[in-house]
């Protein structure tokens, strides 16, 4: 695993929206909202808007998917039509595809399915406002609506995105900062151990900014584990 | 070395304890921490730790009696969801013997059964029967569908909660291992117990439960709670009361370990004259 101690890799500069580099948005998640379904979670980061609804493990209804010796889970990634500023057509597209199967492979490690064989558990992600990172917080829902849903798991795994923007490594982008920066790196991990489970980038990076990038992510997803735990204890404390 | 308390609330992943303890239900052992795996409280036994969910689903056991809904005839055998991620079958030979019968005769589709898991084997299929007391089909009635490891919450100890709900609104009551509960009784009245069972649901953590109920309940029926309430407690659940105030927690234990000898006894006595 890596760890390395992030105190002076990033100066005390003020980035657009008024953020120091490695601080993250305002985070607010919720557990537990949707009556109906076994496990749900509603989050907010910055301008982001994400609903995560969890079923299962039930009996799967899907033949070729079932495993003798383990349960599955599917994943389902949707941008609602008004989640963007132009209309975005509904339905799944190369982008949502994409995302579904990286949710569903980050989230996998985490979960104890070997006890539900023949079942199946299905994540619902729907994207109702969208603003940047919401690969990273659809993870970060997920992960807490399964938890909601009682579904037995090693550690919440957790998202959040790093990336370069004017030549500084900053933490969490926004939808802006996305947009005009060099790099984005979302990066899940399983807080407890610091397995990464998801890690992608897009842009150019040298390899130092890579690691500082990486590191950065780390610090921030650790920073949201801590709210997701506050929103499971919250939904059980009158 | 242990890191929480006892009934203390947990998050999946959070460590538990280290070395001299054993992992029990809903934890894990990962080198020498032993760590949660389910969003629950935590239950200490000796040097047993487990987590008891506050949410599941209904894992089939055998001997375990449920209350299942025809959903599928086939050749020789009726498919029956059992509220659960795998659906049971009751085969034809349970029901009539060697006879043969039309199968659609005796049992349709939507009809509610209440069953015992006669055996679930590797592949996790589950075999259901109807011998025993009080087997066999509910009519009419409402279904209530909680969490099944509620189930011992709901009934209490020594069935003091489901039996103070039984006397109050005069429905029969039955609890099946998996979650779901058939209400039978005057139509006003199955709301109101609906509405308890779902109340009772949503509060099996918090203590000193059955005192609420017990309130809620005369609020819902008589309009009002009794004059002379705290002689009727002493008089009407004298015993289960006693034990309270020793405990200060009444039924809190019961939603965990004795889970199951409780369970049976209420039932035994519920059956007789329900069909």
């Amino acid at each position: 695993m890596i760890f390395i101690i992030t105190n002076d890799i990033v100066s005390n500069k003020e980035r657009e929206d008024g953020r120091k580099l490695d601080e993250i948005r305002p985070l607010k998640i919720e557990a537990g909202i949707l009556k109906r379904a076994d496990g749900s979670a509603y989050l907010e980061v910055g301008g982001n808007k994400i609903l995560a609804a969890v079923y299962g493990p039930r009996e799967s209804y899907i033949r070729r998917l079932l495993r003798p010796d383990t349960g599955v889970i599917r994943c389902r990634y949707n941008m609602a039509p008004f989640s963007v500023d132009d209309r975005k057509r509904p339905g799944p597209d190369r982008r949502s595809i994409e995302i579904s199967k990286i949710t569903a492979e980050a989230i996998r490690p985490s979960l104890l399915l070997e006890r539900f064989p023949r079942s199946m558990v299905d994540i619902f992600i729907e994207i109702i406002e969208a603003e940047g990172g919401t690969r990273c917080a659809g993870i970060t829902a997920a992960s807490v609506a399964l938890a909601d849903a009682g579904i037995p798991m090693k550690d919440m795994v957790v998202g959040c995105a790093a990336g370069k923007v004017d030549g500084e490594i900053v933490l969490d982008l926004s939808e802006k900062e996305d947009k005009e920066g060099q790099a984005d790196v979302p990066v899940a991990i399983m807080p407890r151990t610091g397995e990464i489970t998801l890690l992608q980038s897009d842009g150019n990076l040298t390899e130092d900014e890579f690691d500082k990038a990486l590191c950065l992510a780390i610090e921030g997803c650790k920073q949201i584990s801590e709210v997701q735990k506050e929103a499971l204890k919250n939904r059980y404390e009158a | 070395m242990i890191h929480v308390e006892d009934k203390k609330f947990v998050v999946p992943g959070e460590i538990l304890a280290e070395d001299d303890y054993y992992p029990g239900r809903g934890t894990f052992k990962e080198g020498d921490m032993i760590c949660s795996s389910l969003m629950g409280l935590v239950s200490l036994r000796n040097n047993k730790i487990s987590v008891i969910p506050l949410k599941s689903k209904y894992i089939p056991k055998k001997g375990d009696v449920v209350i299942g809904e025809i959903e599928d005839i086939r050749f020789s055998m009726w498919g029956v969801n059992i509220n659960s991620p795998y659906s049971g079958i009751l085969p034809a030979s349970e029901v009539f013997g060697r006879e043969k019968k039309e199968l659609s005769r005796v049992f349709k589709i939507g009809d509610v059964l209440f069953l015992r898991v006669v055996d679930v084997d590797e592949v996790k299929k589950v075999k259901l029967g109807l011998k025993g007391r009080g087997m066999g089909k509910f009519k009419n009635g409402i279904l209530v569908d909680i969490t099944p490891t509620k189930v011992p919450r709901l009934i209490g100890k020594k069935g003091s909660m489901i039996n103070m709900i039984k006397d109050k609104t005069r429905c029969k009551i039955v609890v099946g291992q998996n979650g779901l509960v058939w209400v039978k009784g005057d139509v006003d009245m199955e709301q109101i117990t609906k509405n308890v069972i779902n109340l009772i649901e949503a509060e099996a953590h918090t203590s000193g439960l059955t005192n609420r109920i017990r309130d809620k309940l005369f609020l819902l029926i008589d309009g009002e709670l009794p004059k002379d309430r705290e002689e009727s407690h002493e008089s009407k659940f004298g015993e289960n009361n006693s034990k309270n105030h020793l405990n200060n927690d009444p039924d809190f234990d019961n939603s965990f370990e004795a889970n199951e000898e409780e369970l049976e006894k209420p039932k035994l006595e519920n059956f007789k004259g329900i069909f």
